[in-house]
């Protein structure tokens, strides 16, 4: 099974021969090339053109981090798999303000849902600030299919997403308080678990995309260009709830995390190389818990549930079965 | 459309066209999977290993890839397993068709079995002659057609690498 690697350490990435060897003071580590799925980079390292031609021609996503663990960029190899035909579907549909919004409509549907999946599942004892929280996104949620047009859309989707951050200290006991999502920088550890939580999240997505027809910078919620990869932005708002938001609440309500894994500086907030190693490890684990698929009649990971929202994408793009999101049934 | 048009199929894609007309019609629209299965893996491994000394895979006219054709114009197939269905079969009758209508007569198509050191003779014969006739006409009009045929599960689904597309 090919997974992810990540690398904490500073050092230098090289090719040699059907591997990867990292090498720093400490020593060297190699790793097979068939094994990566996707390579994580956080510490500062060096690499050549050999090494990065070695990575396209295995079809590998490289996903570098600045020194506040920030992410930057996605060396992207090549498509390689590649359809003109599924092309042409995928702009039409984004062309098509009718089709855009429909895709888009579902998009946030979806992401609501499993939105309220979260707030019902930490809400054993009914806390009445949640319960509040809960009705007024089900009243916003019900707006979804009457938005008129992109804008309106994101209006809603808006209102439900700050509903929601302000029910996290609650789910969370008050421990990571939070009064407002600041993304650019996060100011306090909630917004900074956060803001970690979805580069993670968009990376993930990305992956997954390259490995089907879908052209990642063709996106309906998400203005194409608002990032570059702007349709890994647009899938991620599924899973957020599921992978991230999930990951989140369980490193601070077991304790997992807490002040010490993190750095101020000045007026903004980091995780420490601690604090990341810690998050990522519950973050992996999580893409590889397994569940029934009902329909596939077989067990699937967190993280190929992702590729098999691109399938449907696919699918709906091409007009072979309409896209419904992916709600959480369990 | 003329015969030239229809005659415009690769074997792979007469192979689909026997196994599934959904498949079929993914392939032909550049809609295919990454293939990271040990059993293509493993095909082709004993694809490379055979016939080591002689020429292999030729292309002929962009259309069709033949494993190696010798002098006495033999198409050599190297299979895995041992069932031959269908799809294999109509495969090779495809080649020996094709290279028929470029007026190369009496091709036969052989089969390897390396596992088994079995090989297997195949001929083109009248009736089958009619049905690539056919086939190439439905391949033709699948490729031109919009939308694929429509989902129904079968037993092979659960083997067929689009499972995951078809089924999600
Ligand atoms: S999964 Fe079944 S229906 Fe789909 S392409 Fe494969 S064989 Fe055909």
């Amino acid at each position: 099974m090919k997974r992810n690697y990540y690398i904490f350490s500073n050092g230098r990435i090289k090719r040699k021969d059907n591997t990867i060897c990292l090498e720093n003071e400490k020593g060297k580590k190699y790793i097979p090339i068939n094994d990566i799925e996707a390579l994580y980079i956080f510490g500062e390292v060096d690499f050549n053109s050999k090494v990065l031609n070695f990575f396209g021609q295995n079809n590998i996503t490289v996903h570098i981090f600045n020194y506040y663990g920030f992410y930057t960029s996605s060396i992207y190899p090549r498509e390689h798999l590649l359809s003109g035909y599924s092309l042409v579907n995928q702009v039409k549909k984004y062309l098509d303000p009718v089709e855009r919004i429909k895709l888009a409509r579902e998009t946030i549907n979806t992401a609501s849902y499993n939105i309220l999946k979260n707030l019902k599942y930490y809400n054993p004892r009914r806390n009445e600030k949640l319960e509040d929280i809960i009705l007024k996104i089900e009243k916003e949620r019900k707006k979804i299919p009457y938005t008129n047009g992109i804008q309106d859309l994101m209006g809603t989707e808006g209102r439900i997403r700050d509903l929601y951050y302000s029910g996290f200290s609650i789910i969370t006991m008050g421990k990571f308080k939070m009064k407002k999502r600041v993304k650019r920088p996060p100011d306090n550890p909630m917004n900074t678990l956060i803001s970690f939580g979805n580069s993670l999240m968009y990376t993930t997505v990305l992956s997954e995309i390259y490995r089907t027809q879908l052209n990642p910078t063709i996106s309906y919620l998400h203005e194409p260009g608002e990032r570059r990869f702007s349709l890994s932005l647009d899938i991620s708002e599924v899973f957020k709830p599921i992978i991230t938001d999930r990951t989140i609440f369980k490193l601070i309500n077991e304790g997992m995390i807490d002040q010490n894994h993190f750095t101020k500086e000045l007026n903004f907030c980091h995780l420490n190389e601690k604090g990341r190693k810690v998050f990522m490890q519950q973050y992996e684990d999580k893409l590889n818990t397994v569940i029934k698929h009902k329909e596939l009649e077989r067990q699937v990971s967190y993280r190929r549930l992702i590729r098999l929202e691109c399938y449907k994408l696919i699918k709906h793009i091409n007009d072979i079965e309409n896209y419904e999101g992916l709600k959480m049934w369990w | 459309m003329s015969l030239s048009d229809a005659m415009h199929a690769t074997g792979v894609e007469v192979n689909y066209y026997f196994i599934c007309k959904r498949k079929l019609w993914y392939f032909t629209h550049g809609i295919t999977m990454e293939h990271n299965s040990t059993r293509v893996e493993i095909g082709k491994e004993v694809h490379k290993n055979s016939f080591k000394r002689k020429n292999k895979e030729i292309m002929i006219d962009n259309q069709i890839c033949l494993d190696f054709i010798d002098k006495e114009l033999i198409i050599n197939e190297t299979k895995l397993t041992k069932a031959m269905n269908d799809a294999t079969r109509y495969q090779i009758l495809y080649y020996i068709y094709y290279l028929e209508n470029k007026g190369i007569k009496q091709v036969k198509g052989i089969v390897h079995y390396p596992k088994s050191k079995k090989r297997e003779i195949i001929e083109l014969d009248g009736e089958e002659r009619q049905v690539l006739d056919k086939v190439l006409k439905f391949i033709y009009a699948i490729k031109k057609s919009n939308s694929p045929p429509s989902l129904e599960k079968k037993r092979k689904c659960k083997k067929c690498s689009y499972y995951e597309l078809c089924f999600s």
